[in-house]
């Protein structure tokens, strides 16, 4: 690591030059377009003949990757590999339900679960032997098939990686590794052969839209800051991601922070500011620190600060942290959040464009928006709006969750259909159940039924069918879930999280959540679902911001895809899926029941009562969580859910 | 993915190339033409109204007189279209005033002119075409070209809806609400015909918040519009109430929830009259004076401030600036008071001695001078400027005066027995509540006030009498500590304690003359001449002869303004007399002023205060007398009993001492 400014282009390329060796054994992760010719040379150059990659995701790190990592350096000083085989600690993979991840190259063959104990296996087989361990690798959860490296993976298989490029590729704490990624070369570009309204019409040209929610046209946002005649004016970028389950902004800020910084420096220069404020959540300390020693190295060396590549542009970056409220994601509220007020939404216009931060016009984008900018710029705008839709380009980077095999992380093209995504990356429901509904765009999203799992996903087919693409949620639900139960949630999310400034909002669903608690207690009433469609619609109408606007949509969706299931909780008095505990019950099946006893044990309330041979086993309704541990571990299966 | 040429580090073209050289000119040029190319790219909906915003966030300090100087730049107007028909407004005119300009009247609730435009109760919701949610037209600005529908079915749908909810989680006990009838609730409830409210729902309840003399808090009626927030943020700056909580937990509330005896409120009013329900009102103090009056042995003696006698008329329907002294008088006579005063009395006694004060300070050079005479004021300067303390006069305020000389002179002179007097205060003021309460004015014993009642309670106990007030005879104040003069009276104006004390420092600093009975304009010229610094009527600073003196004087009211002052002198300007009221406009803004919320009163701001205070000058221009000085019994009072102003009997009765306070208490 040299301490010296960088000044040119020339020095980016000798960084890259004296650099890139040491990436070309990993390049193999996604979708590698080298040919293998280029793939030798590369290997030949490589001075390692291994490299490790070790996820240090909060995910994976979260598993104890820390502790792998450790174990994998010591095995390498003791069998004295240290210039043969080379660690790497590195971004998400997406797949941080398997962590901690390693990842081994050449090949890239994917390590799922490692712990410690395993790192010697790895060596002996693996490293030494160039066997893989068949019992470390990915192992599909139904078909049991193992699957040796990503390529070979469907989870990773139709992903394009964009935003997530360098993700699981560079060490994040090295800016030199981001350099050699081409990092930089789009503001070295930026700065030395465009002007502001060049880049802005790159931009633009590309038709990115916004990835924190709205879709707004980010080229036309950056031409209304640019427009705007003011001496002051400031970038911020929205890290506040409070969408529960949405994690991909975090995971570019730790796998490629500089690929933020390096957008937000371009968006300075188009629009006319030299200073920017990243907005993160005080939840993410490993992307804030990540993000410190980013913006650390790129001011040492001269990428960040005064005059950079001596084009004359100044540029700085701070980061504030945020109490993590999720209304403080709004834009307006977010702006003054960071001016250290209560972080509650304004009525626009005035747009932040034209008004924002401490009343300059200011420059508002999500971390994911900003991670596509430099590959625009380098691509250029017509490669980017070659992939995606008609009416949203590019990629989306989506968090899959819930009942589905692979949850984790994906970045797929705008079109890709729900179906590709649920059985084809996400490997299909678990335990043969079958898909009941996915949840797209959390707390502001809605609820969709199978009939919709061909659509090709993008902002405005989402919107069609009553959904939202949001920050990009993407949570399954199998036929163990309760619709109502699903729309209760969300609104108790919603309401909690309600600034409480305006009133549709803070009352109006509070009004639409008393229903649904009343529907799932057994108290509705068949009256009730128009009430609930009157005032849903209402409040989207007359909410004051985004919040209020969307937050009936999970109750109105699951109200229109699943209707039935609502009427079943209000005439019969019954939930089919077994959830709402009012309305259901576990009972044992006095016939079928051996007096085994294995239920009580397993109880985690202790709601069973009974003895072996002597007294019969009974479950009490009040104890009873519902959460059918018992249902699956009686032999006989006599406990039955009603 | 496309594939890359790894070799060629940036993808330009030859063309793109050639133009490197000159990128730097480029950049220039597009620069220069950013101005002309922003009317095309800012689309109708992102205005660029910024520059306004921009001095508004401004604290540039007062002294730089220069600024209002600046010519104002020509209102740019804008033409749209309002149900239909064309208006032209100025640009960035919320769409609520500029439907006002045209006879619709928009429902609103959060909405008070100047101090609170946040778009809050979403009562005020409009259509704009172009727009997928409906807007809340008490900020949207007028833009050209906006087509702007405001009596649709959505639009009454979601108003009913909004108003509906809002009264789902209310305490709905009309009859016996401080502000029925009086209440913007009701009257929007009425207007939008609210016959049934669904869903219903819980409704929240909290404990009414009154451990303080002045002001009750009962959150079981607020409707969240945070005007009493943003009056006390901006206009006072005292920064009391904020949200607290999330969703249908949220409170507008002091820190913690505190009382506001317990939190650096200084108890001026100002919420009361700004809050459109019943959620923040007088504590009320009638019953107690119902059952003093009741008693035949009590002698009861009333005095009225300057300013009730051009407000309490609204209360009876008057319009605003009605003069009905005589009205008041006999009507608290029916009401069984035993003597009728005037505090503008004891205005002129304060005059008397703060003059005489400031003379004395002014020649030893420890100035700036501050005056007293409001209680909010002090409680401010208290809290949040200890260090002024030592400039404050040390003169009692005239209510509190007037109630030492009712016990230590009237009471003593005709011979009444203590126990059996009572003294009670009809005030503009919230904070006079909480003046009568303070150890330092009282006996050790006995407050020299024992009930203030505001302007409201006053009108109240008249309609419980039964009294048609329009109907009544005027009669006379009482003699002698009814009689004073037109300085005395303009006290409850802003400005008008300087202008009273600058008249008789006049007469004193000149050896004798007067300025008489010149028309009230003349007497401002020739004595007082007003230098409006900021274009801001809220802060004024001129210099004023005084025989071989030149004296700088400040006047500012609402305690926003008086920090500028305040910061000033901090900063190192140099004034010698500063007149401060609490409240906007002075008295006559108090916040126990009559609550202007009726349907009557369709605009929703605080701009009738004018109308009061012309009343005021009216008064002083109509009387004969209209220095203190010159206040007949005023000069007897010192013959018999108090010596000479500034004396030791004058400063035991009238003067009084202060402390310096933190943020609780
Ligand atoms: C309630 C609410 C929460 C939001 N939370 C986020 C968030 O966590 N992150 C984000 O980038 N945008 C969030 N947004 C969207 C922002 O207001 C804003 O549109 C976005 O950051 C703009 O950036 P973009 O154009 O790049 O998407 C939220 C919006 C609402 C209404
Ligand atoms: S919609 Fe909800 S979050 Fe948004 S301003 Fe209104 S109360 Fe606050
Ligand atoms: S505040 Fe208004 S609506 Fe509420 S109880 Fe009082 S009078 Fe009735
Ligand atoms: S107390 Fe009154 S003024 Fe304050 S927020 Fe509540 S209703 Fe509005
Ligand atoms: S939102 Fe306009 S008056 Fe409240």
């Amino acid at each position: 690591m040299t301490l010296q400014k960088i000044q040119s282009l020339e020095d980016l390329n000798s960084i890259k030059e004296k650099t890139m060796p040491y990436l070309s054994l990993r390049l193999g992760a996604f979708g590698d377009d080298r040919t293998s010719q280029e793939k030798a040379e590369a290997l030949a150059s490589s001075p390692y003949n291994h490299s490790i990659m070790v996820c240090a995701g909060t995910g994976c790190l979260s598993s104890n990757s820390q502790k792998v990592k450790e174990q994998l350096l010591e095995e390498i000083n003791k069998r004295h590999l240290a210039d043969k085989v080379e660690i790497v600690k590195t971004g998400c993979f997406g797949f941080c339900e398997l962590g901690p991840v390693v990842v081994i190259h050449p090949g890239a063959y994917f390590y799922c679960r490692i712990q410690p104990e395993d790192v010697q296996d790895i060596f002996d087989n693996h490293i030494e032997k160039g066997q893989a361990v068949q019992r470390l690798l990915y192992k599909n959860p139904t078909t049991h098939e193992i699957t040796e490296t990503m390529d070979e993976n469907k989870f990773f298989h139709p992903q394009t990686r964009i935003a997530l490029r360098n993700c699981g590729i560079i060490n994040p704490e090295k800016m030199d590794e981001y350099i050699a990624r081409d990092g930089y070369r789009a503001l070295a570009k930026v700065l030395m052969e465009m002007t502001p309204s060049e880049v802005v019409k790159t931009v633009r040209d590309s038709e990115l839209r916004g990835r924190g929610g709205a879709g707004f046209l980010t080229g036309r946002k950056w031409a209304f800051t640019a427009a705007v005649k003011q001496d002051y004016k400031y970038v911020v970028c929205n890290a506040d991601e409070g969408d529960p389950g949405a994690f991909m902004d975090r995971s570019i800020l730790e796998g490629d922070p500089h690929a933020v910084l390096e957008a937000m420096a371009i968006a300075g220069y188009a629009v006319g500011a030299s200073e920017g404020y990243i907005y993160v959540r005080a939840e993410y300390p490993i992307a804030v620190a990540r993000l410190e020693k980013a913006i650390e190295e790129a001011t040492q060396k001269g990428l960040l600060g005064e005059n950079i590549l001596g084009s004359g542009f100044n540029f700085t970056v701070e980061i504030r942290l945020g109490a993590g409220a999720f209304v403080c994601g709004e834009e307006t509220a977010l702006l003054r959040s960071v001016t250290g007020q209560r972080g509650e939404p304004r009525s626009r216009p005035p747009y932040p464009a034209v008004q924002g931060l401490w009343d300059k016009p200011t420059l508002l984008n999500n971390v994911e928006t900003y991670a596509n900018i430099p590959q625009i710029i380098l691509q250029g705008p017509q490669w980017y709006a070659s992939i995606g839709t008609e009416g949203s380009k590019g990629t989306k980077i989506f968090s899959l969750a819930g009942k589905i095999n692979n949850t984790g992380l994906i970045e797929v093209p705008m079109g890709t259909t729900l179906r590709t995504i649920v059985y084809e990356i996400g490997g299909g429901i678990p335990q043969g159940k079958s898909f009941k509904a996915i949840q797209t765009g959390g707390p502001s999203g809605g609820c969709l039924p199978a009939e919709h799992l061909d659509k090709p996903i993008d902002y405005e087919s989402l919107t069609e069918i009553g959904s939202m693409m949001g920050s990009g949620g993407l949570i399954v639900m199998d036929e163990s879930d309760c619709m109502v139960d699903i729309a209760r949630f969300y609104l108790e999310f919603t309401q909690d999280e309600s600034c409480g400034k305006c009133t549709p909002c803070r009352i109006g669903t509070k009004r639409l959540l008393e229903i649904v608690n009343r529907i799932t207690e057994g108290n509705g009433k068949l009256e009730d679902l128009e009430i609930l469609e009157e005032l849903g619609h209402d409040i989207q109408e007359a909410s004051l911001c985004g919040l209020g606007q969307t937050a009936p949509n999970p109750v109105l969706s699951t109200l229109h895809y699943f209707r039935e299931e609502f009427i079943t909780h209000i005439q019969d008095k019954r939930c089919p899926a077994g959830v709402c505990k009012a309305l259901s019950r576990h009972e044992i099946d006095q016939e079928k029941c051996i007096s085994c006893s294995i239920c009580t044990k397993h109880c985690p309330v202790k709601a069973i009562s009974g003895e072996r041979k002597v007294k019969p086993f009974l479950i009490d309704p009040d104890i009873c969580t519902n959460c059918g541990i018992c249902v699956e571990k009686c032999p006989p299966k006599a406990i039955l859910r009603r | 993915m496309q594939k890359r040429n790894k070799n060629a580090l940036i993808t330009t073209s030859d063309e793109e190339r050639q133009n490197n050289s000159t990128v730097q000119a480029r950049r220039e040029k597009e620069q220069a033409g950013m101005e002309a190319s922003m009317a095309t790219a800012s689309d109708g909906s992102i205005s660029a109204n910024s520059k306004e915003s921009a001095s508004k966030r401004a604290q540039t300090l007062p002294g730089t007189a220069e600024q209002s100087k600046e010519p104002a730049e020509p209102k740019e107007m804008v033409t749209l279209q309002i149900d239909g028909i064309t208006v032209e407004v100025e640009k960035g005119l919320s769409l609520l005033e500029a439907a006002r300009n045209i006879g619709i009247n928009i429902p609103s609730l959060c909405y008070l002119k100047d101090i609170n435009e946040i778009g809050a109760c979403r009562v005020c919701l409009v259509e704009i075409e172009g727009q997928r949610t409906l807007q809340a037209s008490c900020v949207y600005p007028s833009v050209d070209g906006l087509i702007v529908r405001t009596n649709t079915a959505r639009v009454r749908k979601a108003r009913k809806r909004t108003v509906e909810l809002l009264l789902s989680n209310h305490h709905r006990e009309c009859t016996t609400c401080n502000r029925n009838l009086n209440c913007e609730l009701q009257n929007v409830a009425d207007d939008l015909a609210i016959r049934d409210i669904e869903p219903t729902g819980e409704v929240r309840r909290y404990e009414i918040h009154d451990n303080n003399p002045a002001i009750q808090r009962d959150y079981n009626k607020c409707i969240h519009c945070r005007r009493c927030e943003a009056i006390c943020s901006k206009m006072q700056q005292c920064h009391v109430y904020s949200a607290q909580n999330r969703g249908f937990e949220t409170v507008i509330a002091p820190a913690f929830m505190r009382d506001l005896g317990e939190v650096a409120c200084i108890m001026c009013g100002q919420c009361v009259i700004a809050c459109p329900v019943g959620s923040l009102t007088d504590k009320e103090s009638m019953s107690p004076i119902w059952e003093i009056l009741e008693d035949p042995r009590n002698h009861v003696v009333v005095q009225t401030a300057p300013s009730i006698q051009v407000t309490l008329g609204e209360e009876f329907g008057l319009p605003v600036g009605t003069v009905v002294t005589g009205k008041m008088v006999t009507a608290l006579r029916r009401l069984g008071f035993d003597q009728v005063f005037a505090t503008d009395f004891a205005a002129d006694l304060t005059i008397m001695e703060e003059a005489h004060e400031f003379i004395g300070r002014f020649e030893e050079g420890r100035l700036p001078f501050l005056t007293s005479c409001c209680p909010g004021w002090i409680k401010f300067c208290e809290h949040f400027y200890p260090q002024f303390i030592p400039n404050l006069s040390t003169c009692k305020s005239p209510m509190s005066m007037f109630g030492a000389l009712t016990r230590f002179y009237h009471g003593k002179k005709r011979d009444i027995d203590p126990e059996r007097l009572f003294s009670v205060a009809i005030m503009p003021c919230t904070a006079k509540k909480y003046e009568a309460a303070r150890p330092e004015h009282s006996d050790g014993k006995r407050p020299h006030i024992d009930y203030v009642l505001t302007t409201r309670e006053l009108a109240m106990m008249i309609r419980q009498a039964g009294i048609d007030f329009a109907k009544l005879p005027d009669s006379e104040y009482d003699s002698p500590l009814g009689e004073y003069t037109g300085a005395g009276t303009i006290f409850g104006a802003t400005g008008g304690v300087m202008e009273a004390a600058l008249r008789t420092a006049y007469w004193a600093m000149t050896g004798g003359k007067k300025v008489e009975n010149s028309p009230q304009e003349e007497v401002r010229e020739q004595t007082v001449e007003f230098r409006e610094i900021r274009g801001q009527s809220g802060l004024k600073i001129s210099k004023v002869r005084l025989g071989d003196h030149e004296i700088k004087v400040a006047v500012a009211h609402g305690t926003g303004n008086a920090r500028q002052i305040l910061e000033a002198i901090i900063a190192g300007e140099k004034i010698d007399y500063v007149e401060i009221m609490a409240c906007p406009g002075g008295c006559v803004g108090g916040g126990g002023q009559p609550v202007l919320g009726g349907r009557d009163h369709r605009k929703i701001s605080l701009d009738y205060r004018h109308n009061r205070s012309d009343a005021l000058y009216n008064i002083d221009y109509s009387k004969k007398l209209r220095n203190s000085h010159e206040n007949a019994t005023i000069q007897n009072l010192y013959k018999t009993y108090l010596d000479h102003p500034g004396s030791e009997k004058a400063h035991k009765v009238l003067h009084t001492a202060y402390r310096a306070r933190n943020r609780w208490s």
